[in-house]
């Protein structure tokens, strides 16, 4: 079943393209420049249209989308992609548009990304929103930036910020790119913020604290407050990670909550499409006294004409060369636009719901390792399983022979044979009993024929793949 | 509208298999006083077709490039694009599938990045690429990042030719770390090598040049190695645009040892500034594959010796290492890259050649006709691709809107980068000489 590469569809002078005939004078590449920096070789495929249609159909018939089922990625917010979203980016009126035309030449999109960034700020809770940065990951260096330039103009000087072992990878590793050490700090028994190890960690030389709330495994820090109170008292800020707001929109706002920075994972809470890893936004919002250090430009809204501001002394700076993800804020509107308020909050409920239901049915057949109230998602542990022959890898496998998506399997660190499920709001009772069987009967067979579960997957395109021999032996390239 | 599928009564099953009365009571692990004890103020609600009417109300005020011929560039280039395109990545398969974490049902995603990265690696003739990075301003940040990793120096020479926006977020991106950056400036409109020469020593990290530059010209990448090879450390980073190098010489003939830039012109649409994509080449020696930023997708075998992908060397990355990563990058430009393997096999050997033959071609024949006007000059008449600085004896604005008038875009102007003076204006192969012409017309006017 495997497909070649394009490549080996290769004939030498088949085209796949064309152009209009060339109708200015000629003139040699070679002769202006000299052969010094005129290219001999170009060695690309050599192949017709129908070859490049049917090769890359090819290959999407190897992947799973959202719209093939569900995808109970949890932390990743995997719910439908609206095509209606899809029409409104394609828009011609939006899309071809340059970043350097002059404002007056987009205000529509201006007017766009303007209210945009209120109805986020609005939905968080925060004073100002930027929507420059590219992805949660950008977006966290992006507000750690800020932390950092404000107390640097502030003349205090901080070196720390704390993660807790429950977050995810890009933390520590954002922490660490805008210049800080990362203190990692245990959770508690009940997979939440240790409030004494909280104390011991926290001095005066403490930045931020970063938090996921409700934490990576789907559980509100209920003491919050309390958390918000001891960062503050202490000289530091408080950074929300927003990849899991789909769990509190309508119900609670991380500003209420007294976080100062955040960011918001467009490509979840607001259903903007993964597209296989990518593009997505990280808008960052934050507090009135952190805006002067947004990054540039800043849009604002001067009478009834939208403009970009680059008169900011205090910014951190330029993290993308122009503006963001437009195309992804753009649908992000949309969607926005579609639910308004009542829809918001009927998806965080019907998100929460889901996973509760889920969280029901499973807790029995596997290991419930904290029994807090979780609200849009929860983790489970395999280690029963585990004990059976079978790790939770290998059940992710074999749910892919079952035609569906794996749980994410790979982090909280802080739960051993983690299975992380977060189903969203937009799969149904149906979607959601039929991963259920499947799980039990993936159980049911590990105690019953282990070999089967820890040698899935045997239905996909390819067999279990080898890891190992790819970090060994790279291959990354024809 | 919203997009829940639940009935009443389903809910009303699933409450009682939860044992919970309502879903507030779910809920109330939220503490009361941080709870939201009011509806968010958030207007919508809106039906298919109210959302359609609201956004072409606003998308009506918007002029775009469908009804204004565009001449504007500076990292974001009208290219023709084919239609395939477009219906390929609309496939659910790849828009709407996750980072390719199951590589058993990713398999589709995980090629076509391997297909990406063999041909990023052959245009920029490096050994390796990786699978995307942000955009071209975060990709030439993150080359530098990793020069200073690799080199372990600290020094930065960063040339004036080097887009002003990927210059900032460079050092966005560096002013954390302890990197030492200096600007080299222009003799006329290339690096001033003799200053570059001058900063060279044994503390820097790399050189970064643009090719071709900010202004379109194409830098001495020869002399500039010569330079450079002196210095065993320092490292060579050359961003380019890689539409050009379907005709120019691939920087890895100048020992460049990293390659990055933007990848949009390869068949992305401008969309005011994004999503594009960061592209990243580099040597493949194993100093360097430790200290790529980003995903790779690498060959294997599955459990019965058929080839198969998986995402490779993850040791680097935040997801395994944490604080220790390499980069913080998790999310990239998955679907932007896909689109430009997608162009560049459909142009294939011929086609990525004639575009960038193309395009230079109709750049020199309206340099060449602006310059017999008299009140214009092009100031890299002797040098520059398919992009021109151009100075005017007539006030630059008053340009901009008498060709916006008659439905141009007539060039960017280079004030707004508060370095320069002057009009960049950027031809490709979509502009046809009668456009062309007509621009010349209209210049003539003033
Ligand atoms: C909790 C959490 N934080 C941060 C991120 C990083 O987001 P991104 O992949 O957009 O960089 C993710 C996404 O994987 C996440 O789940």
């Amino acid at each position: 079943m495997a497909e070649r590469l394009i490549k080996d569809y290769s004939s030498p002078g088949r085209k796949g393209y064309s152009l209009p005939p060339l109708d200015v004078p000629d003139l040699e590449l070679e002769e202006y420049v000299g052969n010094k920096y005129s290219r001999d070789e170009l060695n690309f495929p050599e192949v017709s249209e129908v070859d490049v249609v049917r090769h890359y159909t090819a290959l999407s018939e190897l992947n799973y989308g959202v719209d093939s089922g569900i995808y109970p990625l949890g932390s990743c917010t995997m719910k439908y992609n609206p095509k209606r979203n899809e029409d409104i980016a394609r828009l011609n009126k939006l899309s071809q548009i340059h970043p350097y035309q002059k404002e007056e030449d987009v205000q529509g999109s201006l007017e766009i990304l303007y209210k945009l960034k209120d109805d986020l700020a609005e939905i968080s809770g925060m004073d100002e929103m930027t929507l420059q940065p590219a992805s949660g990951a950008h977006g966290e260096f992006t507000g750690l930036l800020i932390i950092k330039k404000y107390f640097e103009d502030k003349g205090i000087e901080k070196s720390k910020v704390i993660v807790p072992d429950s977050a995810h990878g890009t933390n520590p590793a954002s922490a660490v790119m805008a210049g800080f050490d990362v203190v990692e700090i245990d959770s508690n028994e009940h997979g939440m913020i240790d409030i004494e190890k909280l104390k011991e960690a926290v001095d005066d030389d403490v930045a931020a604290l970063m938090l996921t709330n409700p934490n990576t495994l789907g559980i509100f820090e209920k003491d919050i407050s309390e958390i918000a109170d001891i960062i503050h008292e202490a000289g530091g800020l408080l950074y929300y990670d927003g990849a899991n707001l789909n769990a509190v929109m309508g119900y609670a706002r991380p500003g209420d909550m007294d976080f100062d920075v955040l960011h918001l994972n467009l490509h979840k809470t607001f259903s903007t499409p993964h597209g296989g890893g990518g593009p997505g936004s990280g808008t960052v919002g934050v507090k009135e006294f952190l805006k002067p250090y947004l990054p540039r430009p800043v849009l604002s809204k001067k009478e009834d004409c939208y403009t970009w501001d680059y008169d900011s002394p205090k910014s951190i700076g330029k993290l993308h060369a122009f503006y963001g993800n437009y195309g992804v804020l753009i649908r992000a509107y949309s969607y926005i636009k579609t639910l308004g308020s009542e829809g918001l909050k009927k998806t965080t409920e019907n998100a929460v719901l889901n996973a509760n239901y889920m969280k029901n049915k499973l807790k029995e057949e596997f290991v419930l390792p904290f029994e807090e109230n979780n609200l849009h998602e929860f983790v489970l542990s395999g280690v029963k399983q585990k004990e059976k022959g079978a790790s939770t890898l290998n059940i992710a496998k074999r749910l892919l022979d079952y035609g569906q998506y794996a749980p994410t399997i790979y982090f909280p660190l802080v739960v051993k044979e983690a299975m992380m499920i977060e189903p969203t709001e937009t799969e149904n009772l149906d979607t959601l009993n039929k991963f259920i069987e499947t799980l039990k009967t993936i159980s049911k067979e590990i105690e019953e024929n282990p070999e089967v579960v820890k040698n899935a997957p045997h239905n996909t395109s390819v067999r279990k793949l080898d890891e190992v021999k790819a970090a060994r032996e790279p291959d990354l390239r024809w | 509208m919203d997009y829940v599928s639940n009935t009443n009564k389903e809910r009303n099953l699933m409450l009682k298999e939860i044992g919970v009365e309502a879903v507030e009571e779910i809920f109330s692990s939220i503490p009361e006083k941080v709870r939201l004890d009011r509806e968010l103020d958030v207007s919508g609600g809106m039906s298919e077709l109210e959302l359609k009417n609201h956004i072409n109300e606003l998308a009506e005020k918007n002029y775009s490039l469908d009804e204004y011929t565009s001449f504007l560039g500076a990292g974001a280039y009208d290219h023709y694009i084919p239609s395939i395109i477009d219906h390929l990545i609309s496939r659910q398969e790849y828009y709407t599938a996750y980072t390719p974490y199951q590589a058993e049902l990713s398999q589709g995603t995980l090629q076509a990045i391997y297909e990406y990265q063999s041909m990023i690696a052959e245009l920029t003739g490096m050994d390796i690429a990786n699978a995307s990075l942000l955009d071209g301003g975060s990709a030439a940040a993150e080359a530098v990042l990793m020069a200073a990793r690799v080199s372990r120096k600290n020094k930065v020479l960063l040339s004036s030719g080097l887009h002003p926006a990927y210059r900032e977020v460079t050092k966005t991106y560096g002013s954390p770390k302890d990197l030492d950056f200096v600007e080299i400036g222009l003799e006329d409109s290339t690096t001033d090598l003799d200053e570059l020469e001058s900063q060279l020593d044994d503390e820097v990290a790399a050189i970064v040049v643009q090719y071709p530059n900010f202004y379109g010209s194409i830098e001495d990448l020869e002399r500039i190695q010569e330079m450079k090879d002196k210095y065993k450390k320092a490292l060579l980073i050359v961003v380019a645009n890689p539409i050009t190098l379907g005709t120019l010489t691939p920087p890895s003939e100048f020992g460049a040892d990293i390659v990055a830039g933007e990848g949009q012109s390869l068949g992305n649409t401008v969309n005011y500034g994004g999503p594009y994509l960061g592209y990243l080449a580099c040597k493949g020696d194993r100093k360097f594959m430790r200290q790529i930023p980003g995903r790779i997708a690498g060959a294997t075998e599955d459990a019965e010796g058929n080839r198969g992908y998986v995402l490779t060397l993850q040791t680097r990355e935040q997801h395994i290492r944490r604080a220790k990563a390499t980069s913080n990058i998790c999310t990239n430009e998955a679907l932007n890259s896909t689109i430009s393997t997608i162009y560049m096999a459909t142009m294939g050997k011929q086609g990525l050649k004639e575009v960038a033959d193309q395009s230079f071609k109709k750049a020199h024949y309206l340099a060449d006709k602006i310059n017999e006007l008299d009140n214009f000059e092009v100031v890299n008449f002797d040098n520059f691709f398919h992009e021109f600085w151009l100075k005017s004896k007539k006030p630059i604005n008053k340009l901009i809107a008498h060709l916006k008038q008659n439905k141009i875009l007539g060039g960017i102007n280079l004030s707004r980068f508060g370095e320069e003076k002057g009009l960049l204006l950027s031809v490709t192969e979509k502009r046809t000489k009668a456009e062309i012409d007509e621009l010349v017309e209209l210049m003539g006017e003033m």
